[in-house]
């Protein structure tokens, strides 16, 4: 924001940052307490499910607060949409296709 | 020649160049990690049953380093406000905050790279594994503070034994089929945790030498041109901030699941 | 920075003064116009930041690196048609250059393998791409859309030398013991990993170099055309090479990191003993490997071909651009749907990230995923099928000027078209099972990037040169050289489309002799001997190829000093602003800033004096 919209106060962020700090402790021992717990099931796959439930919590605040995604231009937002797009067709498609075999073949 | 829009908007889409050259940059960089992660889901899913280890790495130390990292992104996040406000002496201070922060994630990682590397597990003749720290060695024995195992499964969950004990192992090397330590090439989950740390820890390595210039030699230019001198600090702290975001996918990833 | 940054003062020498006080993004090469110090010879051409000495820079290595890949590719097509006999003329130097693998002068299967991954690996990533994008995007973007340079001339700087490294390190690779990588320019592990050379390691950092340039050159591309288009120059009103680059940047900076991601899994496969890609129970020419395994085979693949498909959309775009350009000067009318043209070139670069598996059907995939990855190529197939259907339009109706560069473009069209409507076949699971990694497959893509990707690029070089150089090449040696080309192309391409229909493999160091010999009744079937003498038919036609490329280069380093010169700075009398510079252009490109006002190609508006109208010309109608 080199024109920020509004001036910057330094004491604003200073509250803002507290706030985001204290969040993501909670957030840390949310995931470790999920991770350790054992009302989650014995598998893993609800227990993945919880913590990255909650990373992307975290994540959510990174960007949108401390890297301002929340206040950016329509191009940066355009640029990050076709990314996430491309990551999950990569992450998903590859996915799916090392699933999918004809009936009968062994894999891996 | 003057490149248009270094420091000032270019009106209809709103930024100053290097900051969109940084989002391109990092949209690239969702796609390296995302490849890489997309590696880490296939290698997992595809594991043999029960192959797959858990509870291999501290979650004391990963904890302890999410934290650092956090802290680094809000200090970053500050000594771009108070350059903004041109409170230069808070600037340093705040920066100077994300520096030490980052040296200390380094040595945590570099430590627990450590405990992996003399970590051993060795095969032996009548069919058991002994697991542990390497202690002593020498022509005849290795000395391990660690345990003996019936079945090589025993040492992938450890997360599922509740009552784990270590002591001293003794072993002749005569007994020896195969040793080998945790390094990369112990199998997939090792290599795949070298491998992103690995990177990861590249990417701070990098950072921490850009924010240490722009702290040092490189924040003369704040009293030439202090507008654009804050852009630069925005700017990497954005790949900063992008290298904090990286961290809070693989401590869940790697440490806790 | 004081001063109004919309000023574009190339000759203002307060402007260069004020570089060396504080260290800009941009400094260090206010070369050319100040009387007091002119630049040594390293500043001025080695460490330069100006986009057009970075284009040519780009050029001419990148030309180099063609004529080398040729090369290796011509070689080889003796050892096909003369298996085990020496190369004459070369094979000697190769003895003595390589030693064993070329012991006697006679190509091994290994150094075969050698040099077919590393005529690909250097065609595509050395010779290709860098022309196409990096060299003319280079020199022609910015004067295009009016900018006095890229957003970020250091890093387009450091790209150009990361790409160096990158071709330096491949070449290295060719001298290491072992030698240069082996495995195909796909690198497809396990066979990657279990080659008993470290030119594989060679190859993937010199990969990991020549990615993290493209990376670079493709967020200065994007930056610049987002962001230092001049007033007026509207979206819409980009000249179509600019849209065929600005989609091809995309490409690169969002394809090209998962193929870094893989590369660097395999090179700790190769060089960390990782298995990433290996799978459990490898076993190497007999006892299983000493490797941990529970990795996937598949998964580099995967990696791979995400890098691979959109990769070939980069070698195609710009080569599209270039032919836009060129038809619309030379026809002298309005490129036929601009708009089209510009939203096909969206959506291929789109589609292209969502095909790549059609490069896996013989991996044992199931129907599902089949499936989906035939439907997508098919449906891509249409946005490429309406930009060439554009050009072809586009010719109708138009005064059209022959001259080479629209020789060269004309040859494009009919070559591309073959080579595309061949893709179809390989797009369908159940005919490329049986046309999959023969010959057919090498006919169809070599159908589109060499008669018809390098026919754009040369029609691009003479088209540009007398902007770079205030010459023209000769006229009467271009049409040598192209229709020369052109016959020699196909006559090397053509038949193979019949070899590969006939079932004879790619990759094969003897071209298929042995293959040809064995007969296994209802199991394998002889190639017919016909199939086989095309081998020898190819190989001269490849040497004619070779020899018709000598008119080219004569020409060009000729022309540099002695061509005819220009009589104006717009000597095409085209209608885009790379024409409305200086000849050639000064640092900074342009003597006052340009003010767009019409689309790009006013060609013959009714009404007006001149049968162009450039961009910044005010005044008469505007067609846009
Ligand atoms: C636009 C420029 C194009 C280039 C540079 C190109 C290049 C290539 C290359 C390098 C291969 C490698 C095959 C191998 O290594 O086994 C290939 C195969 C293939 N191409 Fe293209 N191609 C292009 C256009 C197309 C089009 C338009 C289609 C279809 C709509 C297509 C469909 C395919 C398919 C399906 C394969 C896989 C064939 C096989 O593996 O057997 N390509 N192409
Ligand atoms: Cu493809």
């Amino acid at each position: 924001m080199s024109e920020s919209e509004q001036p910057v106060d330094l004491k604003s962020y200073i509250r803002l940052c507290a706030v985001i700090f204290l969040v993501v402790l909670c957030t840390t021992s949310a995931m470790i307490a999920a991770s350790f717990s054992d009302h989650l099931g014995s598998g893993w796959t609800g227990r993945v499910t919880v913590i990255l439930g909650i990373a992307v919590i975290n994540a959510f605040l990174v960007a949108g607060y401390l890297m301002h995604l929340l206040s950016e231009k329509k191009l940066v937002y355009t640029v990050l949409c076709f990314t996430v797009f491309f990551f999950i067709g990569l992450m998903g498609l590859t996915l799916w296709a090392m699933g999918n075999f004809p009936v009968g073949t062994i894999n891996h | 020649m003057e490149i248009p829009y270094t420091v000032k908007n270019r009106p209809d889409t709103g930024i100053y160049n290097a900051k969109l050259g940084v989002w391109l940059f990092l949209a690239s960089e969702v796609m390296l990690f995302g490849g890489l992660f997309s590696a880490y889901v296939l290698l997992r899913v595809g594991a043999q049953p029960g192959h797959w280890p858990h509870g291999w790495l501290d979650v004391r130390f990963g904890t302890v380093n999410t934290i650092l990292l956090a802290l680094s992104a809000i200090t970053t996040l500050l000594a771009w406000a108070a350059c903004k406000v041109r409170e230069f002496g808070k600037f340093k201070f705040f920066h100077g905050c994300t520096i030490l922060l980052a040296l200390t994630f380094l040595g945590i990682k570099s430590y627990e790279y450590h405990d992996k590397w003399i970590h051993y597990e060795i095969q032996l003749k009548d069919g058991t594994f002994a697991d542990g720290h390497l202690e002593e060695q020498d022509d005849k024995q290795v000395v391990l503070h660690g345990r003996i195992v019936k079945d090589e499964k025993d040492l992938y969950d450890l997360r599922a034994q509740k009552d784990i004990q270590l002591g001293e192992v003794k072993i002749d090397r005569a007994n020896i089929v195969k040793m080998q330590n945790y390094g990369p090439w112990h199998n997939t989950f090792t290599a795949i945790y070298f491998t992103l740390t690995g990177l990861h820890a590249l990417h701070i390595l990098g950072g921490t030498l850009v924010i240490f210039y722009l702290w040092g030699p490189g924040s003369k230019m704040y009293k030439t041109d202090p507008e654009r001198f804050t852009n630069r600090i925005e700017v990497s702290g954005l790949f900063w901030h992008f290298v904090d975001l990286v961290w809070i996918f693989l401590f869940p990833v790697l440490y806790l699941t | 920075m004081q001063s109004n940054v919309q000023q574009f003062p190339p000759n203002r020498p307060e402007a260069a003064e004020a570089h060396s006080d504080h260290g800009h993004d941009h400094g260090h090469d206010d070369h050319g116009h100040h009387e007091h110090h002119e630049p040594g010879f390293w500043s001025k051409y080695i460490f330069s930041t100006d986009h057009k000495v970075i284009g040519i820079q780009y050029g001419l290595v990148s030309l180099s690196f063609m004529l080398f890949g040729f090369f290796l590719m011509v070689m080889m097509r003796w050892q096909i048609a003369h298996p085990g006999v020496p190369v004459p003329v070369i094979g000697p130097v190769l003895a003595a250059l390589l030693g064993q693998p070329a012991a006697h002068g006679i190509i091994s299967p290994e150094l075969y393998n050698s040099f077919g991954a590393m005529h690909g690996t250097i065609m595509v990533f050395l010779g290709v791409v860098p022309l196409a994008f990096a060299a003319f995007g280079n020199y022609v973007v910015p004067l295009m859309i009016g900018a006095p340079d890229m957003t970020f001339p250091r890093i387009n700087m450091a790209s150009f030398h990361a790409f160096f490294l990158g071709g330096l390190v491949m070449l290295v690779s060719f001298f290491i013991p072992g030698g240069a990588a082996q495995a195909g320019w796909t690198s497809y592990s396990p066979l990657a990993s279990t080659i008993p050379t470290d030119g594989q390691a060679f190859w993937l950092v010199g990969m990991v170099l020549l990615i993290t340039s493209s990376l670079l050159g493709a967020v200065n591309f994007i930056a610049t055309i987002i962001q230092l288009r001049t007033p007026g120059m509207t979206w819409m009103r980009l000249p179509f090479f600019v849209w065929a680059q600005f989609v091809t940047a995309f490409l690169l900076l969002l394809a090209f990191p998962p193929l870094e991601a893989a590369g660097l899994l395999q090179l700790m496969d190769n060089v960390a003993h990782t298995s990433f890609f290996l799978p459990t129970g490898l076993a190497v020419s007999g006892p299983v490997g000493q490797v941990s395994g529970g990795g996937s085979p598949l998964l580099w693949q995967h990696l791979f071909w995400f890098l691979g498909h959109p990769e070939v959309y980069v070698l195609i775009l710009p080569a599209m651009g270039i032919v836009a350009e060129i038809i619309a000067n030379n026809t002298r009318k309005p490129i036929w749907g601009y708009k089209s043209l510009v939203y096909a070139a969206l959506v291929v670069g789109f589609l292209s990230f969502i095909v790549w598996a059609h490069h896996m059907y013989l991996t044992g995939m199931g129907q599902g995923i089949a499936t989906f990855f035939q439907a997508t190529t098919m449906i891509i197939s249409i946005p490429s099928v309406v930009i060439l259907t554009c050009m072809f339009l586009s010719l109708w109706g138009g005064s059209i000027r022959i001259n080479t560069p629209m020789l060269f473009a004309l040859g494009f069209l009919p070559m591309f078209g073959i080579g595309g409507l061949t893709g179809l076949p390989l797009g369908l699971a159940a005919s490329d099972l049986y046309l999959h990694d023969t010959y057919y497959v090498i006919a169809h893509f070599h159908y589109v990037v060499a008669p018809g990707t390098i026919f754009a690029l040369f029609a691009g070089v003479y088209f540009w040169f007398p902007k770079m150089t205030g010459r023209r090449m000769s006229e009467f040696w271009g049409r040598v050289h192209f229709w020369c080309s052109f016959t020699f192309m196909n006559l090397v391409f053509m038949p193979m489309f019949a070899q590969g229909i006939k079932g004879m493999l790619r990759r094969m160091s003897d071209g298929g002799v042995n293959y040809s010999a064995a007969k296994v009744p209802g199991v394998i079937d002889t190639l017919p001997g016909t199939v086989m003498e095309l081998n020898t038919w190819i190989l001269w036609a490849a040497v004619g190829l070779g020899i018709a490329q000598i008119p080219f280069i004569i020409n060009l380093f000729w022309s540099i000093s002695h061509g005819e010169k220009v009589k104006s700075d717009n000597p095409w009398h085209a209608t885009t602003l790379d024409w409305q510079t200086p000849t050639p252009p000064p640092h900074g490109n342009f003597a006052h800033e340009p003010h767009v006002v019409r689309g790009p190609y006013d060609y013959s508006l009714p009404g007006e004096a001149n049968d162009y109208t450039p961009q910044s010309e005010t005044g008469g109608k505007s067609a846009h």
